[in-house]
């Protein structure tokens, strides 16, 4: 019987009561959101915290997904959860890559209650959103008692089950800037329907110049599964800027993917196998994004 | 928290989670206990109206909240759709899976009436079961489906 070990519970009922409860509490205390990362941690006694502030009813505050057209960005509150990833219409337009991660993100009930702030501030090596805001260039507001801070995607995440998140700090909204011509798409190999990741890559592609022969303003990719630090893949960026999108240039970034991760062999796989798949997945990303981008433009 | 209908309030450890306390502590025992680890989905419940695995939620965390167990399917002696749909179509065998398929496809056909095929294994992805292959189980969702709607086209 898997059961967390005793704790101490307090409800939060704004986003101050949980910043104040966590900075009387000290290192001992986590937020808990949909709680789908951190219960089976506990359960598995590799989280151990004293006391839980459930952040549950902060979820009509922080649960928003909203363009604000005037500084061109999309909000998302962090208590968003994955179903309402999966299902919103402004991402699909926009950020086509969250459809194509969240359909193969657990399974329905889990994507009922787990969030997006959670999977951030869990930071598992082999979860899907980390990558997936990274190749989105997505900026994390971080709030204190002292006040926000904004910090991005690669100062967020700073590698497995860490982040920028201080102990009296609660990740509140993620903001991702819009800009034309884009576009997004994640591919994921999985063993069996809501499994994590064998290996998944993302990647997110912005387009400039003549539609009949445009040139890569910006692309941006990043893997899951695969060891630390590749959420985002600074070198693949710096090849393809001014490339033309075309397979050589998806070539390169394959083989620039394949060798900047450090996959492990084990149940799910060979190394050299997810290697090839990183590789080929990166490939996959890269040329649906550019598709989606041709199609936006 | 609202149980099926009826208002609970009890004094809980803040680590119960909530599949224990519908077994243990109410008596719910239709909720099945499976895997411990949010694989398996014979825990699945209703939390406001949407499938959650109840042993990944804290019966803490779930106070305020409606809750719908299988045990509210059955109305007065007469059994629910979904419940008709299998036994009329074999969706069970050991039914150790039942109670969480059933309220999968309950949340299922009150969303969506009219699903595809796809869309009920969808719904029902979260969840295993060793027995049926999952066909019949489509199966009897579907019937469920048939009878609801062909119900509602009556005058």
């Amino acid at each position: 019987m898997q059961v967390p070990a005793p704790i101490e519970y307090a409800r939060a009922t704004s986003i101050e009561h949980a910043l104040g409860l966590l900075e009387r509490l000290g290192g001992e205390a986590r937020v808990i959101a949909g709680g789908h990362s951190l219960l089976p941690m506990m359960k598995l006694r590799l989280a151990n915290p004293e006391y839980l502030v459930d952040l549950g009813d902060l979820h009509d505050e922080l649960g928003h997904i909203t363009f604000d057209e005037q500084r061109g960005i999309v909000r998302i509150g962090a208590l968003t959860r994955h179903r309402e990833l999966l299902e919103s219409e402004l991402l699909a337009e926009l950020f086509p890559i969250f459809g194509d991660a969240e359909s193969v993100i657990a399974d329905p009930p889990v994507r009922n209650r787990g969030t997006l702030g959670g999977s951030l501030c869990q930071a598992d090596p082999s979860e899907d959103l980390s990558s997936v805001c990274t190749v989105l260039a997505a900026s994390c507001v971080i709030r204190g008692r002292a006040g926000e801070r904004l910090v991005t995607m690669e100062d967020f995440h700073r590698g497995p089950y860490e982040t920028a998140v201080g102990s009296a700090e609660i990740l509140t909204e993620i903001r991702l800037p819009v800009r034309g011509n884009a576009g997004s798409a994640y591919t994921k190999v999985d063993r069996r329907a809501g499994d994590w990741a064998v290996v998944a890559a993302g990647a997110a592609v912005w387009l400039e110049g003549p539609r009949d022969a445009p040139r890569i303003a910006e692309a941006r990719a990043g893997l899951a599964a695969v060891g630390p630090n590749t959420t985002g893949i600074a070198e693949i960026s710096a090849a393809l800027r001014g490339c033309v999108p075309d397979e050589d240039a998806f070539d390169r970034a394959a083989e620039i993917a394949a060798r900047s991760c450090t996959p492990v062999t084990d149940g799910r796989g060979s190394a050299d196998y997810k290697r090839h798949l990183a590789a080929e997945l990166t490939r996959r990303s890269l040329r649906t994004a550019t598709q989606r981008a041709r199609a936006a433009a | 928290m609202v149980v099926n209908g009826e208002y609970v309030v009890r004094e809980v450890e803040a680590r119960l989670l909530l599949v224990h306390f519908l077994r243990d502590v109410l008596g719910l025992t239709g909720t099945h206990w499976g895997c411990d680890t949010s694989n398996c989905g014979s825990c699945v419940i209703l939390m406001d109206d949407e499938p959650v695995k109840s042993c990944t939620v804290l019966t803490a965390m779930a106070g305020g909240h409606e809750i719908r167990t299988v045990e509210s399917l059955e109305v007065d002696g007469e059994l629910d759709t979904v419940q008709r749909g299998f036994m009329a179509c074999h969706g069970l065998q050991c039914g150790f899976c039942t109670p969480g398929m059933l309220m999968s496809a309950r949340a299922l056909l009150d969303a969506n009436p009219d699903p595809s095929d796809h869309e009920i294994r969808e719904a029902i992805s979260g969840q295993i079961c060793r027995c049926t292959g999952y066909a019949s189980i489509v199966r009897s969702i579907r019937w469920a489906a048939e009878q609801e709607r062909a119900r509602g086209e009556m005058p």
